[in-house]
């Protein structure tokens, strides 16, 4: 009881903790692909839904240099070519993340022998076929991942962000 | 799905912030941080004049900016009663660190106790007592009574030998120069208990007994060494996941060549060149990884020994560098003793090494030319020694100490620029007290424990569940005499306060143990206990300590203790009262009278009366003094106060004069002798794989915070053991499952990780956390003055289950950086 409590007391500050409800939301949102990105409910920032490419331009374990929200936002759309966690598109298998590093900054470098985004700055490493999580490394973030979506034209758009990106105290600037 | 907070903006920190120093209470590298707090109904903006960076904070910020935080710097917490939001971020103009974060340091603020966002709400808040089956909240009056009473009771019917305590020893959290005083003056001041040990080892001991003996103190030079040495040799230590900040901003830079210009200004008239690096370690890390990645492959030279046989490598190297005359002369003739002796002593070929550790003898020799061969003309060269825990929990820690202080001494590198011969350590520093009264060797406690003896146990930040050897027969027996005492309490009212006493002492007089935990969380010994008594951390006291070059700084109060918990050196100051009032009641006078000088309010009067009156160089260091230190603080020790600032000592030895008889240090004779602690052959004899063990980078000790962190759960739900491909075939094991590892000590559990650079049946398991002890299946042999030999270990492994549910969504790729 004490943690229901506390988070009614914490009131309109809810939107910093993480709260379980955006979580689950988002990961629904993921599930279908083609439901609208906005997690009902939850105070995040409002996103842009901005196209980043087209299905048909991706090819398998050939990486995709995108931006988002942003032009001063980079990232990287990646169609991996099994289904994976919070992919999206046919074949379930296309993912974005940032590839700006959540610990220092630097930019990440893919791996397309083992499917990794490893960052020069201090050696952190991150799995896309595994929602961005930290294989080993520094950053005390997983690596923020794009809420992407699909329409039926196959044009793919990032709708949101799941982790703080780097380097901006709001996603959305 | 792996772990996401879902937050994806910040609160922006106000121009007029609070601004506090913090040292990160975590490793021994003690990075500078800053805390920032403010009123929580405010925010700062944007624009350059609202916020503290005075920039534009609409612009993305570029990589390394100080002006950005990450949500696990940020917390809202309380402040003097009050709510603030917090942001703990590390300070650039901090020379340990310049700004560098590590993955456990830069969670400081996330892992600080939050009523308001629900961060750590495992903290304990208020005494617990046992009282009708179970752990119940009371006044501090009440718990101190209990806890005095029967220690009282106890030290009447058992002398003070009866008195068994088990407290940290070290600085940063669950410590700190306050708290090892405030304990200290306790036990060894008001009483002299002899039945006393450290965290991690099972008597009260140094782990580093040769070198001090030899008269080199351990941590003898400065992080700067590690820029400046020719080539550094590092023993059983993997720095990127255990010293990252240290490793990264002073080890890198000499890998990778841009410490040159500052080798050139600081050390002129000899060639310097990119930094050559040593590893010995049975295993590649990702620390050698990051070492092969900056200095190219032919500037890193991993020695993977077969585990415990440094001893034998260090005397080789030794012997190979006195034949070819690469010995420091001068320094052995002015500042040493007993070099000859020695070296006949422990007169070791390269050939007999190469056949004890298993490596190719053209290694050894390459390793001592990296070391000692004289620079092009002629110039000595700089190499740094540093070592940890593989050698001072392995094999024969005393000797191959002195083995390895052997050779620094012989190739003059102590007390010199880019030398040194160090430990890396594990926590910070902060020890103040009176001398130890008991023997050397020291009383082995956990046996004495184990056979009976001892009526109240004492337990300061301590979690022997998790942390000692033999640990499964120490639970069991634990467990045993404990629930004695619970069953005792359990059968009078505890309200009867004569009565309880006289239960508990009817059960300890039948082998019965009453135990007082004093933590800042419920720990896993602290299940046993029958009290707990909250404790306070680092930034909800003032707290000080040193790290791994002597660099001393003030971590202010920046938020308030959980509850009603208190700085330790308080709780054994109230301890102490409470003490001198039972026994003054029962006519002891004169013993009542050894716990006066406890007065203390606050830690400040602690640190005065401990530090500031009793340390070398004590008298120019007080609270104000170090706040305007900052976080760069001075190295211990202290030797004058000028201009406003305390004049610190950059290196030790620096004259030539060592600690031993008439300044000099002393050789030793080390020969080798196998492995040493009593079992160990048997044990290697009889199992199939070598149960390494140590830490990974997401986790901090024995994970007492990280067990309730979201991010380190997620990724590490299990303790991992990683394991050679090949050897996952031969018992039919798949990345994920879970594994039983068992000898004749005991048995755990551990998460496989498929590790393909791994040697075939060496394995290596996550040392000390709580979802699979790795000490259940460590023997109780200890060397001849009882320091543990975690690491060698063996046993034997078998399947328990498939991947649970809680590591279906985990990586198992291979740790190591690749381009």
């Amino acid at each position: 009881m004490k943690r229901c409590d506390a988070m009614v007391d914490v009131g309109r500050r809810q939107f910093l903790k993480g709260g379980a409800v955006a979580a689950a939301g988002a990961a629904a949102v993921s599930a279908l692909g083609s439901a609208p990105a906005r997690a009902a409910g939850s105070a995040r920032v409002a996103y842009p839904s901005n196209r980043l490419a087209n299905i048909a331009d991706l090819k398998d374990n050939e990486p995709v240099d995108v931006a988002y929200p942003d032009a001063d936002a980079p990232g990287v759309l990646l169609k991996l070519g099994t289904k994976v966690d919070g992919g999206v598109g046919p074949d379930g298998d296309v993912v974005g993340f940032t590839t700006v590093c959540p610990h220092k900054g630097f930019p990440l470098a893919y791996n397309s022998d083992d499917r990794t985004l490893n960052c020069p700055g201090h050696y952190s490493r991150f799995d896309p076929e595994k929602g961005g999580l930290q294989i080993w490394g520094q950053a005390t973030q997983n690596l923020p991942q794009y809420t992407l979506r699909v329409d039926d034209k196959g044009d793919i758009y990032a709708e949101g962000v799941d982790e703080l990106l780097y380097g901006r105290l709001s996603n959305v600037l | 799905m792996a772990y996401k907070r879902q937050i994806d903006r910040l609160p922006i920190i106000p121009a007029n912030a609070k601004v506090q120093n913090v040292t990160c209470h975590y490793c021994i590298v003690g990075c500078g941080y800053h805390a920032y707090s403010w009123d929580v109904n405010a925010e700062g903006g944007t624009a350059p004049g609202d916020n503290i960076f005075g920039v534009d904070l609409s612009q993305q910020q570029a990589a390394e900016t100080p002006n950005w935080y990450s949500p696990s710097m940020y917390n809202i917490v309380k402040q003097n009663g009050k709510d603030v939001h917090i942001v703990i971020k590390p300070d650039p103009e901090c020379e340990v660190n310049s700004g560098l974060g590590s993955i456990r340091g830069a969670r400081i603020a996330e892992m600080s106790y939050s009523r308001q966002r629900n961060t750590q709400l495992q903290r304990l808040t208020d005494p617990m007592v046992w009282r009708y089956g179970q752990m119940q909240p009371t006044s501090w009056d009440d718990a101190l009574d209990l806890v005095a009473r029967v220690t009282a009771a106890v030290i009447n019917e058992q002398g003070e030998d009866g008195l068994f305590v088990s407290a940290f020893d070290h600085g940063g959290a669950g410590g700190g120069y306050e708290n090892t005083w405030g304990t200290g003056k306790l036990y060894f001041g008001a009483m002299k208990v002899k039945n006393i040990r450290i965290h991690n080892r099972p008597a009260y001991n140094s782990e580093v007994h040769a070198t001090r003996d030899m008269g080199v103190g351990e941590l003898n030079n400065c992080y700067e060494d590690a820029e400046l040495a020719d080539t550094l040799f590092v023993v059983g230590s993997n720095g990127l996941e255990t010293h990252t900040n240290y490793f990264l901003n002073h080890w890198i830079p000499n890998l990778r060549g841009t410490s040159v210009a500052k080798k050139n200004e600081q050390l002129p008239g000899e060639p310097h060149a990119p930094a050559r690096i040593v590893v010995v370690d049975p295993r590649r890390t990702v620390t050698i990884n990051a070492c092969e990645t900056e200095a190219g492959k032919d500037n890193v030279l991993h020695l993977a020994i077969n585990s415990g046989t440094d001893l034998a490598l260090f005397n080789a190297l030794l012997t190979y560098i006195a034949d070819q005359g690469w010995t420091d002369s001068a320094f052995i003739a002015a500042s040493t003793a007993d070099f000859d002796k020695a070296l006949a002593a422990n007169r070791t070929t390269v050939d007999e090494a190469a056949q004890i550790t298993g490596l190719d003898p053209a290694d050894i020799v390459k390793a001592a030319e990296w070391i000692a061969m004289p620079k092009d003309g002629g110039a000595r060269r700089r190499t740094m020694f540093s070592y940890e825990k593989g050698l001072i929990w392995g094999n024969d820690n005393y000797r191959t100490n002195a083995s390895l202080v052997n050779l620094a001494l012989a190739t003059g590198n102590i007390g010199r620029p880019g030398g040194g011969c160090v430990r890396l350590g594990g926590h910070q520093e902060g020890y103040v007290r009176p001398g130890y009264p008991g023997p050397r060797p020291a009383p082995y406690i956990d046996q004495l424990l184990i056979s009976g003896q001892g009526g109240v146990h004492h337990i300061w930040a301590c979690d022997h569940y998790k942390t000692t050897l033999n640990a499964l027969e120490f639970k069991r027996r634990y467990k045993e005499r404990t629930d004695m005492v619970k069953e005792a309490m359990s059968n009078v009212p505890y309200g009867d306060r004569a009565a309880t006493v006289e239960a508990i002492m009817g059960a300890i007089k039948n082998g019965g143990l009453f135990s007082v935990d004093v933590d800042i969380i419920p720990t896993k010994i602290g299940e046993a206990s029958h009290v707990w008594l909250p404790a306070a951390t680092s930034g909800e006291m003032n707290l000080t300590s040193m790290n791994g070059e002597r660099r001393m700084r003030l971590t202010e109060r920046y938020m308030d203790p959980p509850g009603q918990a208190m700085p330790d050196c308080l709780i054994a100051a109230r301890l102490a009262n409470a003490l001198e009032r039972v026994f003054r009641e029962q006519g002891k006078d004169s013993y009542a009278d050894q716990f006066k000088g406890f007065d203390w309010k606050t830690e400040e009067d602690a640190f005065m009366d401990g530090y500031n009156a009793n340390s070398s160089g004590g008298e120019f260091v007080t609270y104000d003094r170090l706040r305007a230190m900052g976080t760069n603080g001075f190295q211990e020790p202290a030797t004058a106060f000028e201009n406003g600032k305390i004049v610190g000592t950059k290196r030790l030895y620096a004259d030539g004069k060592f600690g031993g008889e008439g300044g000099k240090a002393t050789f030793f004779e080390a020969q080798w002798r196998g492995l040493e602690a009593p079992g160990k052959q048997e044990e290697k004899d009889k199992f199939a794989f070598l149960i390494n063990n140590g830490r990974t980078n997401h986790v901090w000790q024995n994970a007492y915070l990280d067990q309730e962190e979201e991010l380190v759960v997620d990724r590490w739900p299990y303790p991992f053991i990683q394991m050679n491909p090949a050897d996952m075939d031969e018992i039919g094991v798949k990345e994920g499952d879970l594994v039983e590892v068992y000898n004749d000590n005991g048995y755990t559990q551990a998460m496989v990780y498929p590790t393909a650079t791994a040697k075939r049946k060496e394995t290596f398991m996550l040392f000390a956390y709580p979802m699979g002890v790795q000490g259940n299946v460590v023997s109780k042999g200890v060397n001849e003055l009882i320091i543990p030999n975690y690491k060698q270990t063996w046993g034997d492994i078998r399947k328990l289950a498939d991947a649970p549910e809680a590591v279906q969504h985990l990586t198992f790729k291979s740790q190591e950086y690749r381009v």
